[in-house]
């Protein structure tokens, strides 16, 4: 963004953008000084609740088993990220003790009535599913889930069905599916046609952007909110974006650091809602909440940073 | 699977390499001093080996099969399985090894070894007397503290490395069926360890193809064998 377009005109672009989508379009407060603290946010289509840009995601960092040194760590992390305005924390009963590190974290500190639970169900039995749900729900101890997402669609045929009946019953509130790092993005716009489904996650990052042409479009058409999981290509962006200098115009959208940058980039697209980026160090936690705050890049900005991207 | 040609090794990593080796500090704090008695069963293999005394080779087969027990009780189901859920399939790979080890070595007293002296035989017991004294030291070596050091008898890898070494001196076909989980588990952790950028999944490889050898040589040996 240059210094002589303020922030206003993305303001209006992402609104009239979410407008055209029949979306509630609050990304907000976009125009608002950093100062202010206020963090960004966009409504769940579906219902216009508003959820921070950026969220938590468990991945591989939440997995330390029954190590308590690892799990108090892991609090922190919450910990911190619910201080800093954080809400959604999204695992899977495929990473493994992530859901029970959460759940220990989310006692510990008092953080259940705070965020929002997002969780999956991952088994190619139909029949399991509800019952995995539940192991999930008390594995996390919580009274249920916000969001419960098909797991990179394992088993969609059976799962939807169970997850809308759930949803009907007030048992969760929103349903979902998921993919990763661009597989069946053909079978996730089939379902995002024909299934009354409220998220859908995806990789998206300076890098990957094949969900700009078809996925992000239809979800915004759809009414359909966006999770963006593996931000950084589980690190590995960061490594090689460490090699370069932040661009000194990252400073006119608030960036301080790389994974602000790209965290940035990726929750200005007006079909996104939140990015889910996973840590074990409250540095970092605090170092990616701050992209939930200040100014978002316009659409030239967005091409300058994906070319400062491909430079590095 | 769909898509499966789109994963990568990395993409069934479930853990980072902190928590990985943060497992074997716990596992090693939690059974100490079980680690002396895994060295000390390992050094007797290497001694039985060497000596070839009455009942030796029943001997080494019960000792590996504790070996194989153990680990697949306390460190796959009580400790991998917290963060890898594969661990508890592990268990049982490593537990059926461990009763495989005691029915045809133990009871039926089929595990019959190459003769002593000969070239395999000896690359045989140094890769075993290796895999008990030199695994260890790759904690240190790849910077990691020692007490983090996987140890014979109590720990996975070089305890495959070392069964490899030792089964593929079996004389006869029986030998295949005894080999196929130890020489599947080092194919798994050296997968694992690739995935993790860890330079033991180099050694852990190497060590398990030359453990090979011997076996590969053998059913030459065997041929012979029929032949005459």
């Amino acid at each position: 963004m240059r210094s002589d377009e303020p922030v206003m005109w993305n303001r209006r672009r992402a609104l009239r953008m979410l407008a055209a989508a029949g979306a509630c379009a609050t990304l907000r407060p976009a125009t608002a000084p950093a100062q202010q603290r206020a963090i960004l946010t966009r409504p769940i289509p579906s219902t216009g609740e508003a959820l921070p840009v950026v969220g938590l995601g468990s991945w591989i960092t939440f997995n330390v088993g029954d190590d308590a040194v690892a799990r108090d760590a892991c609090t922190d992390v919450m910990r911190k990220f619910v201080e800093s305005g954080g809400r959604m924390i999204d695992s899977s009963p495929m990473y493994a003790s992530s859901q029970d590190v959460i759940g220990y974290g989310l006692h510990k500190a008092a953080l259940t009535g705070r965020i929002f639970s997002a969780d999956k169900v991952w088994t190619s039995s139909g029949a399991q599913g509800r019952e995995q749900i539940e192991r999930s729900r008390q594995k996390w101890q919580v009274g249920r889930f916000d969001l419960v997402q098909v797991h990179n669609l394992l088993n969609w045929q059976e799962h939807l069905p169970t997850l809308f009946a759930m949803k009907g019953a007030g048992q969760v509130r929103y349903v979902g599916i998921t993919t990763s790092e661009g597989r069946r993005h053909r079978d996730m716009e089939q379902l995002m046609r024909s299934q009354a489904i409220d998220f859908v996650q995806v990789t998206y990052n300076p890098v990957d952007r094949e969900v700009e042409q078809r996925i992000l479009p239809l979800a915004r058409d759809r009414g359909i909110a966006v999770i963006v999981n593996r931000p950084f290509r589980q690190g590995a962006l960061l490594r090689a974006l460490a090699r370069q200098t932040l661009p000194a115009w990252a400073a006119e959208i608030d960036c301080t650091s790389w994974a602000q940058f790209v965290l940035k980039f990726i929750v200005s697209h007006p079909a996104v809602t939140c990015a889910i980026p996973a840590t074990t160090s409250v540095a970092h936690v605090r170092e990616n909440m701050n992209s939930a705050y200040g100014r978002l890049p316009d659409e030239a900005l967005r091409q300058r940073m994906i070319a400062a991207v491909e430079r590095a | 699977m769909s898509e499966w040609w789109t994963y990568r090794l990395t993409s069934f990593l479930l853990f980072s390499p902190s928590t990985y080796y943060r497992m074997f500090e716990r596992y090693n704090l939690a059974i100490w001093p079980a680690q002396l008695a895994g060295v000390s069963i390992g050094l007797a293999i290497v001694a039985l080996l060497i000596g070839k005394r009455g009942h030796h080779e029943r001997i080494v087969a019960g000792l590996l099969a504790a070996c194989w027990m153990w680990i697949a009780l306390a460190f796959h189901y009580q400790r991998y399985a917290q963060i890898n859920w594969a661990a508890t399939w592990f268990a049982l790979a490593f537990a059926c090894e461990a009763l495989l080890l005691v029915v045809v070595g133990v009871l039926a007293g089929r595990l019959h070894l190459q003769l002593a002296r000969s070239g395999v035989h000896w690359i045989a017991t140094s890769i075993v007397a290796m895999s008990i004294l030199g695994y260890p030291l790759l904690a240190p070596i790849t910077g990691r503290p020692w007490t983090t050091a996987e140890i014979f008898g109590v720990a996975a890898d070089p305890t495959a490395i070392a069964s490899v070494a030792v089964l593929a001196l079996v004389r006869g076909r029986i030998r295949w069926p005894l080999l196929v989980v130890p020489v599947i588990w080092c194919a798994i952790a050296a997968a694992t360890l690739w995935a993790m950028d860890a330079p033991e999944a180099w050694v852990l490889l190497a060590a398990g193809l030359l453990a090979l050898w011997p076996a590969v040589a053998g059913t030459r040996h065997d041929a012979t064998d029929a032949e005459r």
